[in-house]
């Protein structure tokens, strides 16, 4: 690392790490409870962990981008943050309205809107709290002696992040409403602005790992975002098809929706060409396997995975099926789990001064964990056709096609466990690297 | 060949661009004369009844207009489906139901909350949705 107070970021990583190991234990949870053996259900009843499981996953990938925010900002506008002591409040608090969300959940007490499921008291601590964040990652970009196009783009999907965070905030009588505005929360986010700040983080990456010029990185990161919010915005449409809304929208997603897989063709292109392109051979593969990874599985999962199902007819058969489980999965997993994977393992040799980068160990947490995800998304996949088909096409009983569709759980936890072995893998890495040290730090020369 | 600036001035113009289109559009699209969900019907039961599917995260489970969890039924048509008296014992049944082995949450509603959730249901259940009502429940009529 280049600045002490990088340091910063590693706790924000070990809480990214201990919330995915406590998400995959809600995972399983649901995995069994799905093959009938549901002994947990009088505490943890399926949508207790649903929540649990959701939730984490989202807090634990903003804990990774603010971890990544506070290692790339102070470096990238050569900058110390301004307060590193705000930057620990910030860390705790977070951790304690996540701890205190999740505990309402075992208690009833939330409420019940996918994804969005933190009571409205605890939104306005997440709200400070991300406030507290934003004004120390600006302050320090601002003050900086540069202002990059990277920084930029990935302060912008910070700041629009927290900005639309709040139409999930207001209260409505109709159904149809909360719904449509659930969507400005979760669709902007996934399909725009986090794309930024996974655009940052890559374009960060890649300068680093492949010391390809910034000029040229740059400009097609904005291509990129470019492409992002011109299908992404009006892409929105495709989950007002079948709401109670006006058919415009069928016409309006359906044509935008279908260019946003361009934003993740682009992402992944840009990333190999830069590769190609790059005479720097960094010592540290395990973070480019990441990197590169993530480019490809995003375009995989959320690119054509999205759009075998984003058309009003297809869509209107596999809305709210377990096709759209299978989407979310490897859409996840390869856009924001892995790029978040990608920028810990890139930094953590940095800030610890360990350079344990060509483990075995490491490489089988990224090829095990990967290998695991495709077969899971398989299972939800195959599950999910024959729900539609038998349940929508030939109309019958929902209950007697998920006896019949059991089996494709029983593939999934055999698959989610050589997954979760990956993950304990890279878990186990992170642990041995140890904690940052100021010794670690290098004498600047950018 | 492209340039930065043409580059940045591509992001900026089309994110505005398709910006206030899709504000345009939601304005539109929620406007009263567009209006596809019979509104004016949402009584303070039907609200009561949206409080009641909130606070206990039924949403965890099942869908409703297609959104929610693959766990339980599809929730739309549900009085159109089964009945009101069925609906009925299923909030207020103080174990678990389960007619397949599937547990649902014994919630023991009480006569008064299982009304006010069937209105919800049935206000949900009269929403013109655009077709799909007749793909989640096979009894809807074709329109
Ligand atoms: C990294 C980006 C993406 C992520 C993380 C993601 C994740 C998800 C998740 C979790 C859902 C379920 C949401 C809910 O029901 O509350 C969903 C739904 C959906 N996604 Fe994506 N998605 C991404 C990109 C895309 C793209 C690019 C497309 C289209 C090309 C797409 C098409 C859809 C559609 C059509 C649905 C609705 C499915 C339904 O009707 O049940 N997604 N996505
Ligand atoms: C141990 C591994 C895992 C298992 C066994 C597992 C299992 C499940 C199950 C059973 C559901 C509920 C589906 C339903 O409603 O019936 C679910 C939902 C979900 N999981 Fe996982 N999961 C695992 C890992 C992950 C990972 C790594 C991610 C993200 C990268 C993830 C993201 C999601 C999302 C976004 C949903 C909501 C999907 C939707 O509503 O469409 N899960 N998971
Ligand atoms: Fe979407």
């Amino acid at each position: 690392m280049k600045y002490k107070s990088q340091k910063v970021a590693y706790w924000f990583f070990a809480l990214s790490m201990l919330l995915l190991v406590l998400q995959l234990t809600y995972g399983f949870i649901m995995g069994f409870a799905r093959i009938g053996m549901d002994g947990l259900h009088e505490f943890i009843p399926f949508n207790t962990a649903r929540a649990v499981h959701t939730n984490l996953l989202v807090v634990w990938l903003l804990s990774g981008f603010m971890g990544a925010a506070y290692y790339i900002i102070p470096e990238e506008s050569q900058n110390e943050l301004v307060s590193v002591k705000l930057a620990y409040t910030q860390l705790i608090t977070l951790a304690i309205v996540g701890v205190a969300a999740i505990v309402g959940y075992h208690l009833n007490y939330w409420e019940g809107r996918k994804f969005l499921e933190i009571p409205r008291p605890l939104d306005f601590l997440v709200v400070v709290n991300v406030l507290t964040f934003l004004g120390l990652i600006l302050l320090t970009l601002f003050k900086g002696k540069r202002k990059t196009t990277t920084a930029l783009v990935l302060s912008m999907g910070l700041l629009f992040a927290a900005l639309l965070y709040l139409p999930g905030m207001i209260t409505f009588d109709s159904q149809v409403y909360d719904s449509f505005f659930r969507w400005w929360v979760v669709h902007l986010w996934v399909e725009g602005v986090w794309e930024l700040i996974m655009g940052g983080i890559l374009s960060f990456l890649l300068i680093k790992l492949t010391g390809v010029d910034r000029e040229v990185i740059e400009k097609w990161l904005y291509v990129i975002v470019g492409l992002t919010f011109l299908s992404g915005i009006l892409g929105t449409g495709h989950h007002y098809y079948y709401i109670g809304v006006n058919k415009i929208w069928l016409i309006v997603g359906g044509i935008f929706s279908s260019l946003e897989p361009l934003a993740f063709l682009g992402m992944a292109l840009f990333a190999v060409n830069m590769y190609r392109k790059g005479e720097k051979k960094h010592p540290n593969t395990l973070a480019l396997y990441w990197t590169l990874g993530s480019a490809i599985m995003s375009f995989v999962g959320a690119g054509l995975l999205g759009f075998a199902h984003t058309i009003p007819q297809t869509n209107i058969y596999t809305h709210g099926t377990l096709v759209t489980a299978m989407h979310g999965h490897l859409a996840f997993w390869g856009a924001y789990a892995m790029i978040v994977l990608a920028i810990i393992s890139y930094s953590l040799p940095n800030l610890t001064g360990r350079k344990l980068f060509n483990s075995t160990s490491g490489r089988l947490a990224f090829w095990l964990s990967n290998i695991g995800i495709l077969g899971m998304t398989v299972a939800f996949g195959v599950a999910g056709v024959v729900q539609v088909y038998l349940e929508r096409k030939m109309k019958m009983d929902f209950m007697e096609v998920q006896n019949e569709i059991q089996i494709h759980f029983v593939v999934l936890i055999i698959c989610a466990t050589l997954f979760t072995i990956g993950i304990l893998y890279y878990v186990a890495d992170f642990i041995k690297h140890g904690t940052p040290t100021d010794e670690a730090l290098e004498t600047r020369n950018n | 060949m492209l340039s930065k600036k043409q580059a940045r001035a591509f992001f900026l113009g089309g994110t505005l661009v398709t910006f206030l289109i899709f504000i345009g559009l939601t304005v539109y699209s929620l406007s009263k004369s567009q209006d596809q969900a019979h509104s004016e019907n949402i009584t303070e039961q039907v609200v009561r009844g949206k409080m009641l599917w909130e606070s206990n995260n039924c949403m965890g489970c099942h869908t409703i207009l297609g959104e929610g969890a693959y766990y339980a039924p599809e929730l739309t048509k549900v009085v159109e489906r089964r009945g009101e008296g069925y609906v009925k014992s299923v909030l207020m049944s103080p174990v678990p139901w389960a007619p397949h082995g599937r547990k649902m949450v014994a919630y023991g509603f009480s006569e008064d909350e299982a009304k006010d959730l069937i209105a919800f249901f049935k206000w949900i259940g009269n929403i013109d949705l655009n077709g799909f009502d007749r793909v989640v429940s096979p009894l809807a009529k074709e329109k």
